[in-house]
């Protein structure tokens, strides 16, 4: 006696895998049908027909060369249901495999699956329109052009014959009655579906049709049964997954546990060697005891992954299989920083007030001449990078696109001015996860407060008055895409608590609240005078904005005022 | 790429590949058990000198990985490497007392016997203090990996080189054989690499780690490269350039995606730094054939002599490949 369901193999590698399946559910009463490529030599075949001579319920069909995209492979289908519905009277279902799929679970659950919708078609089969695979840029193409060419092994012959049939407009007709649909091939048909599309009388026309139909094995049965199934399921029984090239993802040993659970009945591709595997699933005594639908959606979610991270990759990852063009990194770095200029200059203890406010953690100038000011004074910081200033002059790029993916999860913030190394400036404008924040002049502040003799402190100014404006320059280009906000240092000292309390919400949105503590402002008793003298130097001071030089009264002081104003 | 370009880049190969002809004669055969290579068969090449007390694990790690035979260019060893060796039924074993300066650091001697016997198979070259580690290594054999490349018809792997050192003085545990190189030089540097792109020969070039970190601080073009490309499934007209960092044709370089997204890449150990350094380091510097007057080995030197500390409170202690893709030091890519 047979089971109600019969099982066609298309085979051509790993032949003692196809002689285990067939065994497998030859033992548990379904007839097996095997077509083994014909490129086969004759020897494997020979293993293979003796390895089941002793089934009386394995046979071995005609066998066709098969080419990977050709008809070969639905011919072989053809003739391996021919053989089932003549030689298998009891069969219902007949379900297509290949030499790689290995049943997950015991094949009287399938036999009770279907007997439960004994008229119901598996067969994913979806309209040209609706399908997002198009494999070399082609879908509806598939059924209205022709394709002498291998798309594996002649590809430019390939493409240029797809381009030349655009060009002309050449058009294939259809056959009439004939609504193009694709899918999976590995179905499992009733005998009464595919009975009808082997005896239908138009056969000879549509296989003429679509033996130059690209890829017929996706297309040919996935049509057909439009026209003739009473129930059909566009789905596959057969788990199967194909990558963004059109290749199927293979199982190995250690997804044992997932393939347990998607409650599969059969499973696609699995590594020929993943002895355990073979083993678990084709142990003769497990029982029989589930219902449950298939449920692949953790394997997708797996295989979806893996292809999101070879399209896409981690944002702001730069290593040695990732290495992006300048534009294509899908993230110049991996998460938000902030960059502040003129801060420190202009408040006392700026680092350890913005570090209480936002909780990140903050250093120093990082791009500092003398060395890399991690907080903390550290010499190291995460990931090991060095505080060696050659060092991270060497590659600034990397040291900051390192130094940001080593701390996800933490907030960066650093200092940065016109002393430090520069050739970052267009890497970090052009970075949406940068927050700039510019005040611009303030550089003169350490110079107001310093030893220095006054011709030095002339020199120093118009050196890095020079190199701040270049920088301004590069923030205010079309390409920036940071969040910049540059004040002129007058300007931001009308406002700065206002001015602090955006950038501070801008880090930390969520617990946005008034800021009820300010930083202490550095004693700026004379700066306007100072900034005077400069100019009567000759100097032409423009990024530091205008101070009165009888500026004995502080023009920041009401501004200042505001949040014990709030706080009460 | 030009016509121009094009010819010249193979003329260079050719000239490898004449190299690499020549000075096959430098090389006599100990052991030859090729016969017992059969086609399918995963071939780790080495070149080595005064190595016994790493062979026992190095070989023990590969066989376990699923290689089926070693090709081992000895290089005058005299502490018992090649009485060793040849007692080992899965290694072929060819002798030299050559120089391995002017075999362009040996690689000339390998290139011959890539050429001879790596064809058609897939070839891990490494040396014998590189310890290959790829993507779901725990639980799939190495044919799993080349199987897989096969289908999507990669020809090459790149596995960075990861410095390994221990926590303390270098030479403070002695190091015996047979042992996990790993159980005391189990930390390393987690994310302090430099790349850039070599404009001639595609690949990248890679930089940093504690060596870059404690002996070339202030000369860093000078740091060791550490991108490697170990794995190749060999073809006739295949070279090495330098080391394993880089070959020809160029193509094989390309193992990185420029569009985002992250292709397979695997990590090479690197137990350089465990116990007797001092030693080989001496050793090394007075033979002089490593690349540059053995720069790389005076520079240790240097800072060896205070006894340093290569762990800081940064290190990552290893624990398996899955930490290192986690840390963007290798990628699974889309195997799944």
């Amino acid at each position: 006696m047979g089971t109600t369901v019969g099982f066609i193999i298309l085979c051509h590698t790993a032949l003692h895998r196809t002689a285990q399946i067939a065994r497998h559910w030859a033992e548990h009463g379904a007839p097996v049908v095997i077509h083994v490529d014909h490129r086969v030599g004759d020897a494997d075949y020979g293993q293979l027909t003796s390895a089941v001579s002793d089934l009386d319920n394995v046979s071995f069909c005609k066998r066709f060369k098969c080419d990977w995209g050709t008809w070969s492979l639905v011919a072989a289908s053809q003739a391996g249901a021919e053989q089932m519905l003549a030689r298998h009277p009891e069969v219902r279902h007949v379900y297509l495999a290949s030499g790689a799929c290995l049943p997950l679970r015991p094949l009287q659950e399938l036999v009770d699956y279907l007997d439960a919708r004994p008229n119901t078609d598996f067969i994913e089969s979806v309209t040209t329109t609706d399908v997002g695979w198009s494999m070399g840029g082609v879908d509806m193409e598939r059924f209205t052009l022709r394709f002498p060419f291998s798309w594996k092994s002649q590809r430019k012959a390939f493409d240029r014959y797809v381009a030349l049939q655009r060009r002309l407009g050449f058009k294939r007709t259809i056959p009439e009655g004939l609504d193009p649909h694709l899918g999976s091939q590995w179905w499992c048909l009733t005998r009464r579906t595919l009975s009808a599309i082997l005896q239908d009388p138009r056969r000879k026309l549509y296989e003429r049709y679509f033996k130059k139909v690209w890829i017929p094995d996706e297309a040919y049965f996935q049509t057909l049964v439009r026209r003739y199934s009473g129930a059909l399921e566009s789905r596959s029984l057969t788990l199967s997954k194909f990558d963004f090239q059109g290749k199927p993802h293979i199982f190995y040993d250690d997804h044992l546990e997932l393939l347990r659970r998607s409650d599969c009945f059969v499973a696609r591709k699995v590594w020929p060697k993943a002895d355990q595997l073979y083993a678990t699933f084709l142990a003769p005594n497990r029982m029989a005891a589930s219902l449950a639908e298939p449920n692949p959606s953790k394997v997708d979610r797996l295989f979806a992954q893996a292809v999101e991270r070879r399209t896409k990759g981690r944002a702001g990852l730069y290593m040695q299989s990732r290495y992006p063009l300048r534009g294509r990194e899908n993230g110049k770095t991996s998460a938000p920083y902030s960059i502040f200029q003129g801060f420190t200059e202009l408040f006392e203890d700026f680092d350890d007030w913005l570090g209480r406010q936002v909780g990140a953690r903050v250093h120093g100038h990082l791009f500092g001449p003398e060395r890399a000011e991690f907080a903390g004074a550290e010499t190291v910081f995460n990931g090991c990078l060095s505080d060696s200033a050659t060092l991270r002059d060497y590659d600034p790029q990397s040291f900051l696109a390192s130094l940001i993916w080593n701390s996800r999860g933490e907030r960066q913030c650093f200092m940065f001015g016109p002393r430090d190394t520069q050739s970052l400036n267009a890497f970090t404008a052009a970075d949406p996860n940068a927050q700039i924040s510019v005040v611009t002049g303030a550089w003169a502040v350490p110079l107001f407060r310093s030893n220095l003799t006054f011709a030095e402190i002339r020199h120093e100014a118009a050196r890095l008055q020079q190199i701040e404006f270049d920088q301004v320059e590069i923030l205010k280009s079309v390409l920036a895409k940071a969040r910049i906000r540059v004040w002129s240092m007058s300007e931001f000292l009308e406002h700065p608590m206002e001015n602090l309390q955006a950038i501070v919400d801008e880090i930390a949105p969520r617990n946005a609240r008034r800021l009820t503590e300010a930083p202490h402002i550095v004693d700026l008793t004379g700066f306007g005078g100072f900034l005077q003298a400069l100019k009567n130097q000759g100097m032409q001071l423009r990024l530091a904005g205008h101070f009165p030089t009888e500026a004995d009264k502080r023009p920041n002081a009401p501004a200042l005022s505001r949040p014990y104003v709030v706080v009460k | 790429m030009s016509i121009r370009e094009t010819l010249r880049l193979r003329y260079k190969r050719k000239r490898l590949l004449f190299r690499a002809f020549r000075k096959r004669h430098e090389l006599s055969c100990l052991a030859d058990r090729t016969g017992a290579i059969t086609a399918s068969d995963i071939l780790v090449f080495t070149t080595l000198r005064n190595e016994q007390i790493r062979l026992p694990y190095f070989l023990r790690y590969y066989r376990e990985l699923g290689v089926r035979h070693f090709l081992i260019v000895d290089n005058g060893s005299d502490d018992g490497s090649t009485e060793y060796l040849l007692a080992q039924p899965d290694v072929s074993l060819w002798r030299t007392e050559a120089s391995y300066r002017r075999a362009r650091y040996g690689i000339d001697w390998i290139n011959w016997l890539l050429r001879k016997y790596g064809t058609g198979h897939w070839t891990l070259t490494v040396d014998p203090d590189e310890f290959f580690v790829y993507p779901f290594c725990d639980t799939r054999p190495i044919d799993a990996l080349t199987d897989w490349l096969d289908t999507y018809d990669i020809r090459a792997f790149p596995a960075m080189m990861l410095d390994m050192y221990p926590k303390g003085p270098i030479d403070a545990v002695p190091y015996r054989a047979g042992d996990d190189p790993f159980e005391t030089a189990c930390w390393f540097d987690g994310g302090n690499y430099t790349i850039s792109k070599n404009p001639e020969y595609h690949n990248l070039w890679i930089q940093g780690g504690p060596r870059a970190r404690m002996f070339f601080a202030d000369r860093p073009t000078e740091a060791p490269s550490l991108n490697k490309v170990p794995l190749v499934r060999w073809e006739r007209g295949f070279a090495f350039i330098s080391s394993t960092h880089m070959m020809l044709p160029r193509g094989l370089n390309t193992v990185y995606d420029e569009w985002g997204g992250e292709k397979v890449s695997g990590c090479l150990l690197h137990a350089k730094f465990i116990s007797p350094l001092n030693e080989k380091v001496a050793e090394e510097i007075q033979r002089g054939e490593h690349f540059d007057g053995s720069r790389e080995y005076r520079a240790y030197s240097e800072t060896l002599a205070i006894e340093p500390d290569l762990w800081c409170k940064w290190s990552e202690k290893y624990i398996n490949w899955r930490q290192l893709e986690i840390l963007g030091l290798m990628s699974k890519g889309n195997w799944a």
